[in-house]
């Protein structure tokens, strides 16, 4: 009941996500001066925008959440963002393989979309502690939702201030997508953007999914045991309500 | 709104008066950070950008002190019930723990900038001073509403000390390019005139943006 259009929302990510590999591999074109290492690319910068837009999915279920009071979206919320680290530290790891093949170096600082997504990412991991020291599932709910918004807010000033930061850009190949990227290479990227969308989307269905299962396992498992308890018909090896049954016994016989 | 604002701002200001815990514990703690600083780097004097990056990541670092100590006397003495059943705006909260850290901010600027231009400036701050103080007030009110906002959040949580810093931080990352970039043409040796109006909208705009915030969600923090 709760795994509801997961089947065949994983088809169409197997099925989008092979097409685009296939197209990286055998459709796109190797890039003029970078080769075939620039075939990251087709990884790294759609799991990064996919990354960034479930942060902001992220806020504005948030902001449902405290709108409303419903804490599902709360835990819609939670998913995304958790599903959202996942998908930037691969981006942070491709984006340094990228940068190693590229430029040289591992890490390059004057980069600004790289170094905002670092902090955005650090931000973020800061979810982790803030979300799960707080006892009280209500509060819990509804400071995470806080932390996503102020969090989603601040995802677009930071990346506004790191590149006024940087004097000199390259963006390279980001600065073109959609630009004067060839024919061939656009149809690429936008399919692998849609592959990467499809597996972010059924990712975050599954986690939710597992994550309501066992919640209702848990609530089933309480209502299982509550139910045992009380009734003192049948205690099964409780010396208290066996002493009770035998004192209460006693005066009818 | 405002007057229960004032009020409360008065009893923070009255605490700190008499405990001298948070201001007199940021000052120690941002000239220790300079001592550090020389040996870290083993210079005498500094200017330009080193001299702002030193300068502006001090002044974030003492707010961190003021930040995770501005719900401390609320939770320590238990006031904090007190408080939450007073029949008062949240927002007014807000305001007041916003003012009471903006006013913090500003005293320790007023030890920690001339104690920075004594102890480790090379060229003197005498004629930036206009615009380093705008700058600082600018951002002061920034550090002052995503300080308050912070510390709300954390208030609640075990882990308090390890949040705050943590989340603090990165989310003070714009503030510290602008006021950074900002401040550094100012302390450099040869002094020229430098276009500081993108910084200052920067600074602006970050104010604003978290201010909003921090007013529009204040409510759901500290309910019940």
């Amino acid at each position: 009941m709760y795994a509801k259009g997961l089947r065949p929302l994983s088809i169409a990510t197997v099925v989008a996500l092979a097409a685009a590999l296939a197209m990286v591999f055998f459709y796109a074109p190797n890039d003029a001066d970078q080769g075939f290492i620039q075939k990251i690319f087709y990884i790294h910068v759609p799991m990064a925008i996919v990354a960034l837009g479930g942060f902001v999915a992220a806020a504005i279920m948030a902001i449902k959440h405290l709108r409303t009071g419903d804490r599902s979206w709360d835990l819609r919320s939670y998913v995304a963002i958790h599903m959202s680290i996942i998908f930037g530290l691969a981006v942070l790891i491709t984006g340094s393989i990228w940068a190693r093949a590229s430029w040289g170096h591992w890490w390059v600082w004057d980069e600004p979309v790289l170094v905002s997504f670092l902090i955005v990412f650090l931000l973020y991991c800061v979810y982790y502690p803030l979300r799960f020291s707080i006892e009280d599932p209500d509060r819990q709910a509804r400071y995470s939702s806080v932390f996503a918004i102020a969090a989603g807010a601040f995802v677009p000033l930071n990346f506004a201030a790191v590149r006024l930061a940087e004097a000199y850009t390259h963006p390279r190949v980001l600065s073109q997508t959609g630009g004067d990227l060839p024919g061939d290479m656009r149809l690429t990227f936008f399919v692998s953007i849609l592959a990467i969308a499809l597996l972010y989307v059924t990712m975050w269905k599954l986690e939710l999914t597992s994550k309501r299962a066992s919640a209702q396992l848990g609530r089933l498992r309480r209502r299982l045991e509550d139910g045992i308890e009380p009734p003192p018909a049948q205690p099964a090896g409780d010396p208290t309500a066996v002493g009770a049954r035998s004192a209460s016994a006693e005066p009818a016989s | 709104m405002i007057r229960t604002a004032v009020t409360i701002l008065r009893k923070d200001l009255a605490i700190e008066l008499r405990t001298k815990e948070s201001v007199p514990a940021m000052a120690l703690f941002s000239v220790t950070v300079f001592v550090l600083f020389h040996f870290g780097l083993d210079r005498d004097t500094l200017d330009g950008e080193l001299a702002s990056g030193v300068l502006w990541v001090t002044l974030l670092l003492a707010t961190v002190i003021a930040v995770s100590r501005l719900f401390a006397a609320e939770r320590e003495q238990g006031g904090i019930e007190g408080l939450l059943l007073a029949p008062i705006d949240r927002t007014s909260l807000f305001l007041a723990k916003a003012a009471a850290l903006f006013l913090y901010l500003l005293l320790l600027e007023l030890v920690a900038v001339p104690a920075f231009g004594l102890l480790l400036l090379g060229p003197g701050l005498g004629g930036a001073l206009p615009e380093l103080v705008l700058i600082l007030l600018l951002a002061d009110v920034g550090l002052a509403a995503v300080g308050a906002l912070v510390a709300a959040l954390a208030a609640e949580t075990r882990a308090r000390e390890l949040v705050v810093p943590l989340l603090l931080l990165p989310l003070l990352v714009p503030l510290l390019i602008a006021g950074a970039s900002a401040t550094e043409p100012l302390l450099r040796v040869a002094q020229e005139a430098e276009d500081l109006g993108r910084w200052l909208v920067l600074l602006s705009l970050y104010d604003l943006v978290f201010v909003l915030l921090s007013v529009a969600v204040f409510d759901f923090l500290l309910e019940d």
